[in-house]
């Protein structure tokens, strides 16, 4: 960009100090009383990790933690599979129609209220047990959708002529995928796989409305939003640190493997 | 291909279309459906009792919307112009908030603003005596929380325009004499209006259709679309309502997405115009 003034110079660095101030002081306001012996918000009383103690005790949150894993991997592995399968699909055709292009940007931008009432109705009028294995359903619909665009991102830039070299030197459809194909997209596929678990691990809405009655079928997010309905607690705190760390942690290396797609 | 299509279709696209068939029948004398064709509950959805939901969602979308712009734009030019190297660094610091859960995101805010949070903590220590201030539950938190879950998008998308600006183009419009507010005002903000539009979009139609945020920082106050179709489904029990109020939503979000795109195909016309300019 053009060349600046120093004063122009310093409004902009204070305008991007004030920016990162408001995205990361609630955050890190959470973490630290996360840590707080007190728990609460008025007084710093010590450092402690009683809260994380506390909810290591609470049978409620692990329950949900464990199904939050169950949906999460199982819906990540579907996703991760038939994402990929139709990012390649696509992009080896080259021609597709605008309906298709819509059908696969759908999941990405419909409310989420929508598809959880839409998935609700569905489930409810084929008189479908909701569980589970009816939140792993819905999840792989949005799933799917994030890894094939991911996917293609990598796949726009693939050289389709590599492909027809390896099947004129003779090797086999499976064989060309395995040795020539996959070992290109790879890193987007895992890029993928880690960005939709991320999401199935903190989707609330469409969970809550597709999994049926009782406590059985609780996630994390579920229970977290009953804990602060509920009220501020300094298990909450200590919660939400621990997921965001997970998530975090797992979009820093979906962004390592893959450079940039994400946020496209 | 087949088998990721006939995901999409059997639990997208046949649901949705259920809930759109759902909206033209009748609500049953238990709760149930009775399956008599109606209009009534469109009308209902825009009789003056909803009509104000869904103006006041409109109005606090909108509002959102609007802050989320200014600060976005503001948060991308600066980064924009900061250092070439740092650029990747701040704009992955400015959207890794995003990918953490929404509803912690959300629940920061109650802890912020709730009545002995931190904010009336500051103004204790700051030296105020009164009565903490009502912050929490009111329109204002739920504004913030939809700016502060939905900042990060808009700073990627009025980003990535801004930084692929020629910075010729501002430099001769310097030399031919404008000053700087002009030259950014007909030069850079024209260029960068489909990166404003797709954040705008982006902030817009989330907000509109949200549900957790009006939920827990508005404390059921304030209603908005969302919480309406969530009422009618869980609480109120008639789903052929809520099946028409969320078939409205759609309706709005379908015309914002096409306000977006006719936008955008204006500003890329501009573009290949001001780049010609340049080149010539």
């Amino acid at each position: 960009m053009a060349e600046r003034s120093s004063g122009t110079r310093r409004m902009l660095r204070l305008v991007l100090v004030l920016v990162f101030a408001f995205l990361y002081i609630p955050i890190a306001v959470l973490v630290a009383l996360s840590f707080n012996a007190g728990g609460l918000p008025t007084a710093w009383s010590g450092f402690s990790l009683k809260w994380y103690a506390s909810l290591a005790g609470n049978a409620a949150i692990l329950s949900a933690a464990l199904n939050t894993l169950i949906v999460a991997v199982i819906s990540t592995a579907i996703a991760t599979l038939l994402g990929t399968l139709l990012a390649i699909g696509i992009e080896m055709r080259r021609r597709y129609g605008k309906g298709l292009e819509a059908l696969i940007f759908a999941p990405m931008i419909i409310p989420d209220i929508v598809l959880a009432i839409a998935l609700l109705s569905f489930f409810s009028m084929l008189d479908v047990t909701m569980g589970l294995h009816t939140i792993i359903l819905a999840h792989v619909v949005f799933n799917l959708a994030f890894v094939c665009s991911v996917v293609r991102a990598r796949l726009k830039s693939f050289d389709w002529s590599i492909v027809e070299a390896s099947a004129d030197l003779g090797a086999s459809a499976p064989a060309t995928f395995r040795r020539v194909t996959l070992p290109v997209i790879l890193p987007a596929v895992i890029a993928g796989a880690l960005l939709a678990f991320t999401l199935s691990v903190d989707e609330f809405i469409i969970a809550f409305f597709t999994a049926g009655a009782g406590r059985a079928s609780t996630t994390l997010p579920m229970q977290i939003y009953a804990m602060i309905r509920f009220g501020i607690t300094p298990e909450i705190n200590a919660l939400a640190t621990i997921v965001m760390a997970v998530s975090i942690t797992a979009l820093t290396l979906s962004q390592r493997l893959n450079r940039g797609v994400i946020g496209q | 291909m087949a088998p990721a299509l006939a995901w999409l279709t059997a639990l997208m696209v046949v649901p949705c279309a259920l809930v759109l068939a759902l909206a033209f029948f009748r609500r049953g004398i238990y709760g149930g459906i009775d399956y008599t064709f109606t209009l009534e509950n469109f009308r209902l959805a825009v009789d003056p009792l909803y009509a104000g939901i869904f103006l006041n969602s409109a109005r606090i979308a909108g509002t959102a919307t609007l802050i989320a712009v200014i600060i976005g734009y503001a948060a991308a030019y600066a980064i924009a112009a900061a250092p070439r190297r740092w650029q990747p660094v701040f704009l992955f610091f400015a959207v890794l908030p995003f990918w953490s859960n929404y509803l912690i995101r959300t629940y920061a805010w109650i802890v912020l603003l709730n009545r002995e949070g931190l904010v009336t903590q500051l103004l204790r220590w700051l030296g105020y005596t009164g009565e903490p201030p009502s912050m929490l539950y009111t329109e204002g938190a739920v504004i913030a929380g939809l700016v502060y879950n939905y900042l990060p998008f808009v700073i990627l998308a009025c980003y990535a325009p801004l930084s692929r600006l020629n910075p010729e183009l501002a430099e001769a419009s310097r030399d031919l004499g404008a000053s700087a507010l002009t030259t950014f005002r007909r030069v850079v903000l024209p260029l960068t209006v489909p990166g404003i539009a797709a954040g705008a979009v982006f902030v817009f139609v989330l907000s509109i259709g949200n549900f957790v945020t009006p939920a827990l920082l508005g404390g059921g106050r304030f209603q908005m679309i969302g919480n309406l179709v969530y009422d009618q489904f869980l609480t109120a029990n008639d789903w052929p309502f809520g099946a028409a109020l969320a078939m409205a939503l759609i309706a709005i979000m379908l015309l914002v997405l096409m306000a977006q795109a006719m936008l955008a195909d204006r500003a890329a016309g501009r573009a290949t115009e001001a780049s010609g300019d340049a080149d010539g």
